[in-house]
């Protein structure tokens, strides 16, 4: 197997990007991370382009071709790669494959979802397509609604407080402030997110991830390439590894609600291929889409025991300083959480920190990151491990 | 959407769903809805199909005020992950019962009912929903 190194980053800020079309957001993501890598778009064998619900919410699909047209590099392998929420993170490891195959000397993931051109109640039946559309999306389901079945189930398993809970957006929100891609740049307390409207009990508005729209893409390459063809050798990223795990698609089939088994699958199986221990894990993303999602993948990750990912919250162990620095760039709360690149924006805020580009935000000689990418209600779970190698 | 206006797609699942028919695994023993080849837990196929009991009891429940488009009209309502009596869960709406009723481990049972229409000129979908049970 090759060695996989990322040499380029690149992304929009996430917002309401009135004026910026899908493939606009695409095209200017891709042109920032090669420009990023010093590298000619040529140099690109393929793109691996992760999105959920271009069809439903703009009318297109066949993402590759279009962008390979739109980017003038029409001929390369280039295609869509769908799980849902977890897009971002499946292209990633795609594009990982193909590297670390040896089939590819030079690759990039990108992510896209443009979500604001349509009405609210439109996105709501998109994102319930995540879960089975017969027997559970018929019954009238949303994801927010299945979310909030998982966060009463963990409350009465450990009789926890759900303002231990709802902390967790005020976390993020706090690091948002310091970063410049950041959908909400301002912090909030947790009587606000208490006092926001419920969207499906117990699960409030300042509990969700926000709609928006964004693109970040990442190139990756072999160490071949990187010694030919890369001219800035400094802040190479290497990937340790990269695992996608699924589990049983909807919760009723499921003999547990409160840990998401494909999280504790893939990363057992990424630390193992990484050759390391949660411990050795410097900063990490994870896929906090609610915050009851947030706390226990804090679990399933092994940075905290079950039934005590608040717990962690709550004493500060996730802050920048703190045991394991997390979401330090805004989380899917407040750095946004364009659904398909979402994957590809954890891995953009991972490499920012390894790379000591993340300003005020900085984790202190932050050399080895995980992120972690939740499609649906954890039905697949993608973990990549990122290490600073020179 | 083309796939919310299909008459097919709702005439091929019409046991499974107006029947309650699920499924247990000769294996694990898991019981499960709907019915399928292979079990979810086990991955075995020698499962066998099987009437589900229409009663059964809420293991936990949402309220639903931010739906999908297809049901942003019936605002808000119960969302609720029941289990029956023989183990096996499901998905389903609550039906016959105020806001303020639901609680956790409440009995109830199944009623057949109307779930959404496919547009104005299109066919009306039907389903399991439950409702408190005496
Ligand atoms: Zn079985």
């Amino acid at each position: 197997m090759e060695k996989v190194f990322i040499v380029g980053i690149g992304a929009t800020k996430v917002r309401e990007h009135w004026n910026l079309s899908l493939r606009d957001l695409m095209v200017k993501s891709a042109i920032k991370a090669i420009n990023n890598a010093g590298i000619n778009k040529q140099d690109i064998k393929a793109i691996y382009i992760g999105n959920m619900s271009s069809g439903y919410l703009q009318g297109q699909e066949h993402l590759g071709a279009l962008l390979a047209t739109w980017l003038g590099i029409a001929g390369v392998s280039a295609c869509k790669v769908e799980a849902a929420c977890g897009s971002g993170g499946a292209a990633f490891h795609q594009a990982f494959l193909a590297v670390a195959s040896g089939l590819y000397d030079c690759v990039m993931a990108l992510g896209v979802e443009k979500m604001t051109d349509a009405i609210t109640s439109d996105v709501t039946s998109a994102l319930i397509m995540a879960d089975d559309q017969e027997y559970v999306a018929f019954t009238g389901a949303s994801f927010v609604a299945l979310n909030a079945l998982i966060y009463r189930a963990y409350i009465k398993e450990y009789g926890v407080k759900q303002e231990d809970i709802a902390l967790f957006a005020v976390h993020d929100h706090k690091y948002a402030v310091n970063n410049p891609y950041a959908q909400y740049r301002r912090e909030i307390k947790i009587e606000d997110v208490m006092n926001s409207p419920l969207i499906a009990d117990p699960i409030h508005l300042l509990e969700c991830a926000p709609i928006g729209d964004g693109s970040a893409a990442i190139i990756l390459c072999n160490e071949r390439f990187l010694e030919k063809k890369v001219s800035d050798q400094e802040g190479v990223i290497e990937v340790l590894s990269s695992v996608l795990a699924t589990d049983i698609i909807s919760l009723h089939d499921r003999d547990t609600y409160i840990t998401l088994n494909a999280t504790r699958v893939a990363s057992s199986k990424a630390y193992k291929m990484a050759r390391i221990e949660p411990k050795d894990v410097n900063v990490v993303e994870v896929h906090d889409a609610f915050t009851i999602l947030g706390v226990i993948s804090l679990e399933d990750l092994g940075f905290a025991e079950r039934g005590s990912g608040w717990e962690i919250v709550r004493e500060g162990e996730i802050e920048i300083g703190g045991k394991i620095p997390t979401n330090t760039m805004g989380g899917l709360k407040a750095r946004g959480h364009p659904v398909g690149a979402t994957g590809i924006y954890q891995i953009f805020d991972i490499v920012t920190q390894l790379r000591g580009e993340a300003g005020k935000n900085q984790v202190d000689n932050a050399e080895i990151g995980l992120a972690q990418n939740v499609g649906g209600v954890g039905g697949t779970v993608i973990i990549n491990i990122l290490k600073r190698v020179r | 959407m083309a796939y919310t206006k299909s008459v097919p797609r709702i005439w091929r699942e019409r046991i499974r769903k107006y029947r309650l028919l699920g499924g247990v695994c000769n294996d694990c023993g898991k019981v499960f809805y709907p019915s399928r080849r292979f079990c979810p837990r086990c991955g075995s196929g020698n499962v066998n199909k099987v009437t589900l009991p229409r009663t059964g009891k809420i293991l936990y429940f949402t309220v639903i005020r931010n739906a999908p488009t297809e049901f942003k009209s019936f605002e808000p309502y119960i969302l609720a992950l029941i289990e029956l009596d023989n183990g096996a869960r499901i998905l389903a709406q609550l039906t016959d019962i105020d806001l303020e009723e639901v609680y956790e481990g409440m009995p109830v049972e199944a009623v057949f009912r109307k779930y959404k229409e496919q547009g104005r000129d299109g066919v009306i979908e039907y389903g399991i929903k439950f409702r408190p049970r005496e």
